[in-house]
């Protein structure tokens, strides 16, 4: 059994109590969040405004999520297998944040042979009916402050361990590159051209795509910031990610921000003219 | 004198279903009773070792200590949304949520309403004390016109926060719940009559018959100020005036 749900951003505030219960008891979930123009009812266009909500909480207490980005529907479509899988192995909830852009995308993806469920481990914790063993028990309740500290001390061991193992992100023309832009999912995506634009012009711009949003690869995009002048942050948000961008550079690079928000949607044309302001 | 024991015969015992956890509920609640009723039914209906739990916040939030059967704990009035989910997935598993009038008729109303009007084959437990009893007796949706609680002191006026609600009626007037009932256990009689109505609730789900909910008038000696004796006494003479006894559909 395998489970999963959907929503675009007012939804998925409301299934924030669940997502916090989910991360407490250990339960595996793939969540796919479908980003929408915010704050409020907001609007219905592309956005990457939940960036904090998926990857700094969003429900109540000490907890993470795996958080993905895909930036093309096939990537998508690699990611969301990738989700189930990781769900599985971690018991954790793993949200896959796209955005309106990708989520009205039409694309031709090639689709990996299904799985037989029936071939998957049996989840032994599950509650399929205690005949013949201990009666199961799902919950995220422990009255008992230390038994909690200990329930949260757990978790904390496995996100350091997915921290660890589970670091994914994509470098595109940066072993020569003067600036690098950061950017993730289909802002991502419009950077490649954006990069491609550049270098047609003799500027020797790369691009660093983080694809797991938590884990955050701050030690990638560390390196290459000792080896480059700016790291230019992209969004559709007034700057989300830009702050765990500037975490991982810190003083070793200067790190500007462009962004555009409530539904607006960058140009290659427009991303180059800021890439073109940090040029020497 | 000695006393052969072999020649003794059992007359009373713990139900096979329950464990031996000791309750946390306060003396003359009728939480207790109920858990053995449901416990005696499992047993009854040898149905334990299929059976899903799901546990509530209120009161009863530790009911899956109480039944050696696979439990879930679950968001403050989300239970029945939850026992969906386990029914829809597992339909061979024998799925109940146990859930008191803040959870089921309050915060869970969403939940509530919508699980039954889809007629999900599950057995819902509702206990209705007409109050929170576990944060300290706070008004509830169900709690009575005048009754004095922590938020209301000088008693639930209905000018400022409405009367109280009748949530088994509201689930009655959909068409796909097929049992809904309202019990009691003030007294032997109707103990005796609340086990047959949620033996009924849990063979309907055995059966494939769909939704059955069953209400159950309960005490909070506690929070009432009263002694279970008195408690008692109230539920018989005053709660069952505004929350009638009987069967409100009965479609198995």
């Amino acid at each position: 059994m395998r489970t999963m749900t959907s929503s675009s951003s007012p939804g998925i505030s409301l299934k924030q109590e669940g997502i916090s219960y989910l991360a407490g008891a250990n339960l595996p979930c793939v969540i796919v969040n479908v980003v929408r123009g915010g704050p409020g009812l907001g609007n219905i266009a592309p956005s990457q405004c939940d960036y904090f909500q998926a990857t700094k909480g969003g429900g109540h207490g000490d907890y993470r999520l795996i958080v993905l980005g895909p930036s093309t529907v096939p990537e998508a479509g690699e990611l969301t297998m990738l989700a189930f899988e990781l769900a599985d192995q971690y018991r954790i909830p793993v949200m896959i944040l796209a955005d309106g852009l990708l989520g009205q995308m039409m694309e031709p993806v090639e689709l990996p042979d299904p799985i037989d469920p029936a071939s998957l481990p049996v989840k032994e914790w599950a509650t399929t009916g205690a005949k013949g063993r201990a009666p199961n028990v799902i919950l995220s309740f422990e009255m008992d402050p230390e038994g909690l500290q200990q329930i949260n001390n757990d978790l904390q061991a496995k996100y350091q361990t997915i921290t660890e193992n589970e670091l994914r992100y994509e470098e595109t023309d940066t072993e020569d590159a003067d600036i690098v832009i950061a950017a993730y999912g289909t802002i991502g995506r419009i950077c490649k051209s954006v990069v491609r634009m550049a270098r047609a012009e003799g500027i020797k711009v790369g691009l660093f795509r983080p694809i797991t949003l938590w884990p955050f690869p701050y030690e990638p995009l560390k390196a290459l910031s000792e080896r480059v002048d700016t790291v230019l942050s992209v969004e559709m948000s007034a700057g989300q990610m830009w702050e765990d961008v500037r975490l991982a550079v810190a003083e070793r690079a200067k790190t500007p921000f462009y962004g555009e928000t409530g539904g607006v949607v960058p140009t290659p044309r427009s991303i180059l003219n800021e890439v073109k302001k940090h040029v020497r | 004198m000695s006393v052969n024991l072999d020649n003794m015969v059992k007359v009373f015992e713990r139900p096979q279903s329950l464990t031996n956890a000791k309750s946390t509920y306060c003396p003359g609640c009728h939480h207790g009773i109920l858990t053995r009723i449901i416990g005696n039914v499992l047993d009854e209906l040898d149905i334990a070792d299929r059976t899903v739990g799901i546990a509530p916040v209120g009161c009863s939030v530790f009911a899956y200590l109480w039944y050696k059967v696979d439990s879930q704990q679950v968001p403050h009035g989300r239970a029945s949304a939850v026992a969906t989910g386990i029914k829809r997935a597992r339909p061979e598993l024998i799925v109940f949520s146990y859930q008191g009038d803040g959870d089921f008729a309050s915060i869970g109303t969403a939940e509530s309403i919508h699980a039954a009007n889809r007629g999900e084959n599950i057995t819902v437990i509702f206990v209705n004390n007409q109050i929170y009893g576990m944060t300290g007796g706070e008004m509830a949706p169900t709690t009575l016109v005048g009754q004095k609680t922590t938020t209301s002191p000088e008693g639930r006026d209905p000018s400022q926060v409405g009367y109280p609600i009748r949530f088994s009626e509201m689930i009655a007037t959909l068409e796909a719940p097929t049992y809904v009932t309202r019990q009691a256990l003030f007294d032997t009689k109707h103990i005796m009559d609340a086990t047959k109505a949620i033996k009924k609730a849990f063979q309907n789900q055995v059966d494939g018959k769909g939704y059955s909910l069953v209400e159950v008038l309960s005490t909070c000696p506690t929070n009432w100020r009263m002694s279970p004796v008195q408690s008692n006494k109230h539920v018989a003479e005053t709660v069952t005036k505004v929350f009638p006894l009987g069967d409100l559909i009965d479609r198995g």
